[in-house]
């Protein structure tokens, strides 16, 4: 009797592992697009004539200083930042660029469907912080939440347009979730740690990308035409960028975000 | 004001929830009566909802200035009461049972006895058009299947208390299960808004209400839009049984008493004599009969508070022919002052209406408890103002306070004409332990000073009139902004002499008879003052 709730949620779990098989890809990591990947099955782009944006999200003014964090009630936390853990709501790379920008192209392109990717896209919770702490997922996509710490976390989604999860993860373990609509963002969070937060877009295709230690997007195998490109960060807002690729054209745009 | 208009329609529960039962009588049964079915339950919403749901279901009605947890925001979908998974949306029943029953932790009242059933059903049909989630073309939520209680014994029990410590509940809950955790003064709803982690002793006080099945099914569903995770994912990931989490809900379920406990008019003071208890914990006060006492939030003077942290006391009493004891316990989840509440404090002053500009304050403030007597034996039933008395009729005072560790003697002649009693030699004796989340107070004083007319002196055979007032220094309680209780009365018992051995006897159906007046009154008031959410209406009204 009491077995049949977890069927219930059982079949969403085989679902997520039926959509996994059925084609490749991947998720974005560090700088790189999703598209990147390639998938298996037929993507709905024509590759010999598709173009790219790229570019760099670059920081202007003093890098603001990072609060430090005290994780003295999570001890074996605490043990993996020797350091000291710190706030990681705004990080400003050595090349005077900005990490964790969510970018991606919010409007232009064509009605397309595009396959959803069959590699989940991780994050973790290792030393009471998220990471990655900033990423894209397509809707329908697998999320895969791993507890690294063996401590409790519960994760909590808070969307506006989605549903949201709220999780608890008491023991190093993996659960998986997904989102069923575009979102940017989706902020995450963790109540037993009030300090750890996350930001994750959901879009409907493979063009987003997030900045990591070189500021660096690329948005890759995009079908000739003109797009609003997006670049989003936590602290300091979102900023667009209207372009226009030709057939086989890369270009490379800039954004620029001032500390305030 | 639009406040007292709002809330004032709810005082009118009886009788007009009659007069409006024939107009909503017939349940919708064809397809074009969609439109005619969301105005009749439209117009229940407007009449009874509204003013603390707000016009619109955006949680904004009048009264949610003044209401902690606030009133659900419609238009976000979010519920906490369900059967279906986290994040997923509530079937019609689950909704249905929160407007029939209420929420107890909470100022949401329950529509049972004042709505039809095809009211309540039209609301709860009407509470899904406020929010696109519900729109008819998606697909219906999937309720999950509980089983039933495994059977249990002491292994099944032990097991429950260790599986709650092992996936960590206490991190939020405290290790005794009274709201203490570590956790505990960071956590808001999804809005911001600053919400505990229940105190687990108290299950009358959960908002889905307190049978380990209701518990067990929180366990699973999680309490959406706050920070109450679900477990159901431990089970799917094989790392616990469906088994073990029957046995987490089934020990949450022994942490409270059997009965909700009822507020009984008399406290009887034994007289031993062995001589009194030492403090609160020595284990003679394990034998003695405990009372409780419930407190509500000080909406009568301003500043008015109306998020009491502390919401009852139980109080115990021993006299031996010279002294009187009184052990008060009470649960509060910070040790005041302690500034791993500032974050709490901060947000409680942030989103509670204040009446006063301190709310925003931040000087450390202690925990306090007083205990209060007439300042004089009055002759009859008569008795002081309950809220410190009056000028013709002042009040004497036992205050508490945890940091410095010390208690005062006070005479007051109103609430905001308090005078410690000055140059006296400490004749209140206390002493104190804190104890994940509760406190345990002990006085003790003679039961006859020198100076009897600043300080009451007790006597045996009869009731003396008792009240109690808590402040939880962490949620930024101080003055007035503090949980009231209406007047009980302590009787010091006689000596059990065979020639006398009868009249206390009497004395107690006596008093028993004075007692259920004062139990009646208190109940009335309360009843008025938070269960139906009316406290807006009344505190005005005064
Ligand atoms: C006195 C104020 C008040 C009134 C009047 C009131 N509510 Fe509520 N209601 C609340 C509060 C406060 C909450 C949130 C309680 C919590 O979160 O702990 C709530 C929550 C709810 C919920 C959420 C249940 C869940 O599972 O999360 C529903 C449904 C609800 N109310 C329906 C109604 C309906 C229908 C009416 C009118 C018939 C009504 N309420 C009148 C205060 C009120
Ligand atoms: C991240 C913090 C957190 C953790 C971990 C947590 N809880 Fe809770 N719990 C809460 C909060 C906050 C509430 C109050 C929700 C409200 O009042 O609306 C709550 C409410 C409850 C309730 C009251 C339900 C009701 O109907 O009102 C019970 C019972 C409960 N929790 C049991 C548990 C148990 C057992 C565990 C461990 C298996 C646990 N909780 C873990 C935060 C937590």
């Amino acid at each position: 009797m009491s077995k049949l709730g977890g069927l219930v949620a059982g079949v969403g779990l085989s679902a997520w592992v039926l959509a996994g098989t059925s084609c490749g890809g991947g998720a974005e990591r560090g700088g790189e697009s999703a598209a990147a990947a390639g998938a298996a099955v037929a993507f709905p782009v024509d590759t010999t004539s598709a173009a790219a944006i790229n570019g760099r999200v670059a920081f202007v003014g003093s890098r603001p200083a990072a609060a430090r964090i005290d994780m003295s009630e999570e001890p074996t936390c605490a043990q993996k930042h020797p350091g000291g853990a710190f706030v990681e709501a705004v990080l400003v790379n050595d090349n005077g660029t900005l990490r964790n920008v969510f970018v991606y192209v919010k409007s232009g392109l064509p009605a397309l469907t595009f396959p959803v990717p069959a590699e989940p896209v991780e994050i973790d919770q290792n030393g009471c912080v998220y990471s990655p702490r900033v990423f894209g997922i397509q809707t329908g996509q697998t999320l895969s939440i791993r507890n690294s710490d063996g401590l409790l976390h519960n994760i909590k989604a808070l969307p506006t347009t989605n549903r949201p999860f709220n999780i608890s993860q008491p023991t190093t373990m993996t659960t998986m979730r997904s989102f069923a609509t575009a979102e940017v963002m989706v902020p995450l969070e963790c109540n037993v740690h009030s300090w750890m937060n996350a930001y994750v877009g959901v879009v409907t295709h493979p063009y987003f990308s997030t900045t990591g230690a070189d500021g660096s997007f690329t948005l890759r195998r995009l079908p000739p035409g003109t797009y609003v490109v997006e670049a989003w960060h936590e602290r300091y807002g979102a900023q667009e960028q209207t372009v226009t690729v030709g057939p086989n054209e890369t270009k490379a745009i800039t954004f620029t975000f001032r500390a305030s | 004001m639009v406040r007292r208009k709002g809330t004032a329609s709810l005082l009118l529960a009886g009788a007009a929830a009659l007069a409006a039962l024939a107009a909503f009588a017939a349940p919708p049964n064809r397809q074009g009566d969609v439109g005619a079915d969301r105005e009749r339950g439209r117009e229940v919403y407007m009449k009874w909802c509204a003013g603390c749901h707000g016009d619109e279901g955006r949680g904004d009605g009048p009264a949610a200035e003044h209401l902690l947890p606030k009133p659900r925001d419609f238009t976000m979908a979010l519920y906490q009461v369900r059967s279906t998974a986290t994040g997923q949306l509530p079937l019609d029943e689950d909704i249905l049972r929160v407007v029939n029953e209420g929420m107890p932790g909470s100022s949401m009242p329950g529509w049972k006895a004042v709505l039809s059933g095809a009211e309540r059903a039209a609301v709860v049909r009407y509470l899904k058009t406020l929010s696109p989630d519900f729109a008819p073309a998606t697909a219906p939520p999937a309720a999950l299947s509980f089983g039933s209680a495994p059977r249990g014994g002491d292994a099944a029990a032990l097991e429950g208390r260790d599986l709650y410590r092992r996936i960590e509940c206490w991190k939020c809950h405290g290790d005794s299960g009274r709201g203490d955790g570590t956790s505990a003064p960071t956590l808001k709803d999804d809005l911001g808004n600053p919400i505990r982690a229940a105190d687990l002793t108290q299950n009358w006080t959960f908002n889905g209400g307190g049978t380990a099945p209701d518990i067990y099914r929180v366990l699973r569903t999680g309490m959406d839009g706050t920070p109450m995770p679900s477990f159901g994912d431990l089970i799917e990931g094989r790392i616990i049984t469906d088994e073990q989490l029957w046995r987490v809900a089934q020990y949450v379920r022994s942490l409270s008493p059997a009965e909700p406990p009822r507020a009984r008019d008399v406290v009887r003071a034994a007289r031993v004599e062995a001589g009194l208890p030492s403090g609160p914990d020595d284990s003679a006060w394990a034998s003695v009969e405990r009372y409780y006492y419930p407190l509500v939030g000080q909406v009568i003077v301003r500043p008015r508070w109306f998020a009491p942290m502390v919401s009852g006391l139980w109080v115990q009493a021993l006299h031996d022919g010279r002294a009187l004891a009184l052990r008060v316990t009470w649960h509060d989840p910070s040790q005041s002052p302690d500034s791993s509440w500032n974050v709490w404090r901060a947000r409680v002053a942030a989103r509670m209406g204040a009446d006063d500009s301190a709310a925003a304050d931040s000087t450390p403030l202690p925990d306090r408890l007083a205990v209060q007597f007439p300042a004089r034996l009055p002759a009859g039933l008569d008795r002081p103002y309950f809220l410190m008395g009056s000028v013709e009729e002042p009040v004497y005072l036992w205050s508490w306070e945890s940091e410095p560790r010390s208690a005062v003697e006070a005479t007051a002649r109103g609430a905001d004409r308090l005078e410690p009693l000055a140059g006296l030699t400490d004749s209140v004796a206390t002493s104190s332990t804190y104890d994940h989340g509760e406190w345990r107070v002990q006085f003790t004083r003679a039961l006859s000073t020198g100076d009897s007319t600043n300080q009451l002196e007790f006597v045996t055979g009869r009731p003396i009139p008792m009240a109690f007032y808590a402040w939880d220094g962490s949620n930024g309680e101080t003055g007035a902004r503090m949980a009231v209780g209406s007047w009980s009365a302590v009787y010091l018992a006689e000596p059990a002499r065979a020639s006398t051995y009868l009249s206390p006897a009497f004395a107690m159906l006596a008093t028993a008879g004075l007692g259920l007046t004062v139990i009646w009154r208190a109940q009335r008031h309360r009843r008025k003052t938070t269960d139906d959410g009316t406290d807006i209406g009344t505190s005005e009204a005064e």
